[in-house]
């Protein structure tokens, strides 16, 4: 409960945080959530913290177009209860209202959360799923990030020193049907598997279709055998069966073990949970 | 670095290191002990309080964060003499044993029942997420918030 | 007269201070000057120390000292269960290691400055020059030949080795002759306690005086002071130790640890006040464990199913050294326990205690008793699986009959009263058993897995009498002791020896004495917890607090009441044999209306202006109670899960506990106390466990990681109770705080091995978390076993 001491920033706009954040070894601070327990444990130091909570720019949820803009300070409680959120983007409102407990989700964000990725949380599944666009602003001016880009590695994404999320932009959802499910780690709440479907029919049939599964690997990864097993198809059993067999080959020897669940069980999960999630479509 | 935070009504003005916790501003720098903290995760829920209405982890919060905002803490839950709703549940109800859970669990409650009046068990039992109780099995617990929700809504 | 305030679930009298934050831990104890501790910890399991370098640490501005073992000559941290016969190793433990460290956490340097913030930032500077030595985390492999060696004193690591047994001609005999015999290896898994409060102490030195004051989060103040000062080398009555409000202990704040006593030494040595707080991860890889049992046990019956014996080899892990009650649980409170409340004529255990390069191991709720109940209801299961039997008809058979006054077991304990039948008879009816079969049956139809676990169990509770302490080991009584005291206006003080927390003794003591004297429970204050106001006792611990505490305090209000006695009938003028008593009056044969209370007695013997030839002034009584016997409450369980065979996760679907503690003095708190022991059992069965790898690193050192029950995890569970007095105590009360965690954890396991049973699994160890036991469903479906989809 002794964090390490740091510099303490609080700039006054976005350019500010950028300069402030483009100095080694400084971080930005928004909920904190990530951030902070790992600095009560003394794994994170950083030198400096930039803290852009304080930045309203940054907050808002608002329909453009047909594209849903989520500021990155919007917090997953205000996600999760956004009429907007609901609408354009079912699975994203279902995935942020089972981060964490209700106080986390009240002062976590979708920016932290995102920058942070955590290859168990549930956001960056929905956002990969949607082919959503990270928007960025750094040193050298803004940047607009596809999500298959912007998650590289275990708790590392496409953001260079002094960048930061501004907001998340997600093609509108609402003429499909969406579902996040996952198995919560029964400590953590963390996703052991997290499965997001993204699903249009048509005469029901299947004709487009987006599949990202969480948890199981070291990043958030769409399951492209998965969504070619479904598309197309009535969803019969037999396809759901044919997808859940492909969405375990997707992860492959990707999947991640740790002292909860091995990989088999992941790579099992996976394929039980894409059935559960077309079922609850 | 100075910052001002309003608890319980108060304001306090304080002089403070930035790596400082919420929580830990609350109960050294005013001594206000009744927030607790129970791990340094933000799993327990021990140190829950609310800030501009809505129930933080004071343990994952520098208290620089609460600069200029309103901070309720459990010792600013009753008026006076006249505890309130859930402070009493959880009496009448059996709702805690050795108590250390207890005002965590108060004020996450009290923030949920506003957002949610007429809570089910099993959402209560949802809602209790991130507040962990190690003596009550939370059968009780359960039972107060349920009475809370009724006599507020009564 | 008004209704009995004995049997009234009346509201705690803890509780207002405890719902406004006003409440008093010890981390909320704040003084003037206080410095603050910070303990350096070996980040290695298993290590020689070669140097420590504190130069960098004490540079720190803010930083008034470093220390190492070098810098202090403290004696070791004793064991205080040295049990008999067992070729006990007592090894030394000292406060900060020495030479070596032997678990991760394992202290080296303290530091202490101005803030924790800065000690934290010193603790981080210490630089200690270790040479790794090879780990060892399982019990049973650190006993072989070859292992490595933790202590030089211990060859094989093994710490004790413990036989109990009804005659092992017999025992022999019966399993050569026996019909049937089935077998199982158990792991009872190490469990995080995970109080909420994690630990801490304040010592303030008071050199003019040279008094020491030390508050600490503890289950047993007099225990830690006994303990404490001969550590630290203060004379016992100049140390005065607090127990202030502790949250949560479940055995984990009953040993002596030498966080305390170098928080005491370093108060004394630096002249100010010192504070330290454990923070979880600390508490995590420093507080005792509890469980960490490898058994192998097996159980022999006759066709018919009447179990003929049962026996057991234990290895039980013990940790880096013999924490304070270690080696009493895996032996005395778990191998005599072997005969369950059953019939069972033919007993053995053999526990071996090992040291392991891991968390010291000591009580965990229920210490010993959940392990040897789960290995019974365990074994009593799967031989009616083997029978084809259906375990109630099994358990009918072998149940000890109801005793109101004694049965001896052929461990040779005697238990004090048992109507296991009733309490069974109880929970079947509550669960409509034979209902819930065919909803089972019917339901495996349809490719749905339900379980049905029953048990049926007794626990030895209410440690006590001292002689046992002293024919087994324990290095301390195991008495109790009350003193009331009342005032001239009839306001009751009363001073208990045993250290409530949580369980709600200021509350069910207040209705004792209210019982017994009359007073109004408003009138009484318990006060517990401070060696310097209440008068000796061992801590509350092993059900023991209303068991043993309580009765002290009946006799002291039954001395306090005769004396009223006396002194009314002086009042009245009368001879003591005529005086009548109800409800807080005394009155004259015949004549209620011509009567003195209580609080008109206690104000004539308090002004001693007339008193009875003989008669002392005041109304104060002290009673020291050693009980006769161990108490044994005993109880029916039952579970109702059911598992999805995609995920292998497990739902309770209903819980239904019968638990008889004798007498019920608050039935609200008696529920209460089964609510959380049924959620610690529960825990252990379906989500807790430690886990270490290889190199002796706690890999569930956080709340991330280690699964403490949810709300969400459990079901209204449905209680209910019988009630069968103890003989031997005044009020028949026998305890209940480790009832529902002894009973709750075989029941899960039970239920979930039968909800499977389609699958043919017959054992999956604990907890069983969803990968567990979808791995199992694989496992057997590969092996082409029925059943399944």
């Amino acid at each position: 409960m002794c964090p390490a001491s740091f510099d303490y920033h609080r700039p006054a706009s976005v350019a500010e945080a950028v300069q402030l954040l483009s100095r080694p070894g400084a971080k930005a601070l928004a909920g904190g959530h990530s951030l902070i327990p790992a600095m009560n444990l003394r794994v994170a130091q950083p030198g400096e913290l930039v803290d852009i909570g304080r930045l309203d720019v940054l907050r808002g949820i608002r329909v453009d177009g047909n594209r849903l803009i989520i500021g990155a300070l919007s917090t997953h409680a205000q996600i999760a209860a956004s009429p907007e959120v609901q609408k354009h983007c079912a699975a994203l409102a279902t995935a942020c209202s089972t981060v964490g407990d209700p106080a986390v989700r009240n002062w976590g964000t979708i920016g932290g959360n995102l920058a942070h990725a955590d290859p168990a949380s549930d956001p960056p599944t929905v956002v990969l799923a949607c082919d959503a666009v990270i928007h960025t602003q750094g040193e050298n001016g803004q940047r607009a990030i596809k999500a298959a880009d912007f998650f590289v590695d275990v708790f590392t994404v496409d953001l260079q020193p002094g960048e930061l999320i501004t907001s998340i932009e997600i093609p509108s959802q609402s003429h499909r049907r969406m579902a996040y499910v996952k198995l919560p780690h029964p400590a953590s709440r963390y996703a052991v598997v997290g499965v997001c479907v993204s699903m249009h029919t048509s005469g029901g049939v299947c004709d487009q279709i987006a599949i990202a599964v969480g948890g199981a690997t070291a990043k958030a990864t769409r399951a492209t055998g998965a969504q070619s097993a479904l598309l197309g198809s009535l969803l019969e059993a037999e396809a759901l069966e044919a997808a859940a067999i492909a969405i375990s080959a997707d992860i492959g020897d990707q999947a991640v073990s740790d002292i909860y669940a091995n990989a088999t069980y992941r790579r099992a999960m996976a394929g039980v949970l894409l059935k559960r999630a077309v079922k609850a479509l | 670095m100075k910052v001002s935070i309003t608890v319980n009504g108060k304001l306090y003005v304080r002089d403070i290191e930035p790596r400082m916790l919420l929580v830990n501003f609350i109960r050294e720098e005013l001594g206000l002990t009744g927030t607790n903290v129970g791990c340094d995760t933000s799993q327990c829920g021990a140190c829950t309080v609310h800030m501009d209405g809505r129930a933080i982890k004071s343990c994952t919060c520098f208290a620089v964060q609460a600069d200029g905002r309103q901070v309720t803490t459990i010792e600013g839950m009753a008026s006076g003499d006249t505890l309130h709703p859930m402070q009493e549940a959880f009496w009448e109800k059996h709702g805690l044993q050795c108590g250390f859970c207890t005002p965590g669990m108060i004020m996450a409650t009290t923030a949920y029942l506003k957002d949610h009046p007429n809570p089910t068990e099993a959402e209560i039992r949802h809602a209790l997420d991130g507040n962990f109780c190690r003596c009550t099995g939370y059968q009780n617990i359960v039972a107060a918030v349920k009475t809370a929700a009724e006599k507020v809504g009564a | 007269m008004a209704s009995r305030i004995f049997g009234s679930g009346i509201k705690r009298r803890e509780d207002p201070r405890l719902i406004t934050g006003k409440g008093k831990f010890t981390g909320d104890i704040m003084l003037p000057h206080m410095l603050h501790m910070v303990v350096v910890r070996s980040p290695y399991a298993h290590a020689t120390i070669k140097h420590i370098d504190v130069t960098a640490a004490a540079a720190v501005e803010g930083v008034v000292a470093v220390y190492t073992n070098a810098d202090m000559t403290l004696a070791n941290i004793p064991c205080a269960w040295l049990i008999p016969n067992s070729n006990l190793k007592l090894v030394p433990h000292p406060p900060l290691a020495k030479e070596k460290v032997r678990y991760v956490g394992d202290g080296v340097a303290i530091v202490l400055a101005e803030s924790r913030d800065i000690a934290q930032d010193a603790a981080d500077l210490v630089r200690v020059d270790y040479e790794a030595l090879t780990a060892v985390v399982n019990p049973e492999e650190a006993s072989m030949d070859g292992a490595p060696l933790l202590h030089v004193e211990a060859p094989n690591n093994i710490a004790f080795r413990w036989i109990a047994s009804s005659g092992d001609a017999g025992v022999e005999k019966a399993f050569a002759e026996a019909d049937v015999v089935v077998k199982e290896r158990i792991v009872q898994q190490r469990l995080q306690p995970s109080s909420m409060e994690t630990r801490a102490a304040v010592a303030q030195w008071d050199s003019g005086n040279e008094e020491m004051t030390l508050w600490v989060s503890s289950q047993n103040p007099h225990i830690a002071r006994f303990v404490v000062s001969g550590v630290a080398g203060l004379p016992e009555h100049k140390l005065r130790v607090i127990a202030p409000e502790v949250g949560g202990g479940f055995g984990a704040k009953l040993p002596i640890y030498p966080d305390e006593v170098l928080t005491v030494w370093a108060a004394r040595k630096l002249d100010r006040p010192v504070k330290w707080v454990e923070s979880r991860s600390e508490n995590y890889t420093v507080t005792t464990h509890g469980r960490d049992h490898i058994e192998y046990v097996e159980i022999a019956a006759t066709k018919e199913g009447k179990v003929t014996a049962l026996r057991g080899k234990v290895y039980a892990g013990m940790g880096g050294y013999l924490s304070t009650a270690a080696p009493g649980i895996p032996t005395i409170a778990h191998g005599l326990m072997y005969s369950g409340v059953y019939t069972i004529p033919n007993l053995r255990c053999e526990s071996i205690g090992v040291f392991t390069t891991t968390t010291p191991v000591d009580a965990y709720r229920g210490a010993g008793r959940p392990e040897a109940t789960f290995l019974v209801e365990r074994l009593m299961d799967k031989l009616a699986d083997k029978l084809g039997m259906d375990p109630v008809v099994l358990r009918r058979k072998n149940l000890i009959p109801p005793f109101a006054n004694g049965y001896t077991v052929a461990m040779g304990i005697t238990y004090d009263s048992g109507n296991y039948e009733g309490a069974l008879a109880k929970a079947l009816g509550i669960a409509d058993y034979d209902q819930l079969r065919k909803e089972q049956a019917e339901a495996r139809t349809k490719g749905r897995y339900i379980g049905i676990g029953v048990t049926t169990y007794a626990e030895l509770c209410g440690f006590g009498p001292s002689a046992v302490a002293g024919a087994t080991g324990f290095q301390g009584g195991l008495w109790e002791s009350a003193i009331v005291r009342v005032s001239p206006v009839g306001k009751v003080q009363v001073l208990i020896g045993a250290s409530p927390h949580g369980q709600g003794e200021e509350t069910t003591f207040a209705q004792i004495i209210s019982d017994e004297l009359g007073f109004p429970v408003k009138d009484i204050d318990v006060i517990h917890g401070d060696t310097s106001r209440t008068p000796m006792g061992w801590g509350t611990y092993g059900s023991r607090t209303t068991a043993v505490g309580g009765a002290a305090l009946v006799l002291a209000a039954r001395k306090i009441k005769e004396k009223a006695r006396a002194m009314a009938a002086h009042l009245l003028e009368a001879a003591v044999e005529d005086i009548d008593y109800d409800d807080g009056k005394f009155f004259v044969k015949g004549s209620p209306d011509k009567f003195k209370t209580i609080q008109d007695a206690t104000l004539m013997a308090t002004l001693a202006w007339n008193l009875p030839p003989g008669m002392e002034p005041g109304m104060e009584a002290s009673q020291f109670y050693d009980p006769p016997n161990f108490t044994y409450p005993f109880g029916a369980h039952i579970a109702v899960v059911e598992i999805d065979p995609d995920t292998g996760k497990v739902d309770l679907k209903r819980y239904i506990a019968v638990d008889d503690c004798g007498p019920q003095i608050n039935p609200v708190i008696v529920k209460g106390q089964v609510h959380g022991g049924l959620a610690q059992g529960i825990g252990q069965a379906l989500c807790e466990g430690a886990v270490y790898d290889d190199n002796g690193q706690l890999l569930t050192g956080a709340m991330t990681d280690y699964a403490i029950p949810r709300a969400d995890m459990f079901p209204q569970f449905e209680i209910d109770h019988t009630v069968t007095p103890s003989p031997h105590h005044p009020i028949g009360v026998k305890g209940i705080g480790e009832a529902g965690t002894i009973a709750s954890t075989p029941t899960i396991y039970n239920a979930v091995i039968d909800a499977l049973k389609p699958f043919g699994i017959e054992s999956i160890n604990m907890p069983l978390t969803a990968p567990r036991v979808w791995a199992a469903i694989q496992e057997a479906r590969a092996n082409h076993a029925i059943g399944g989809r």
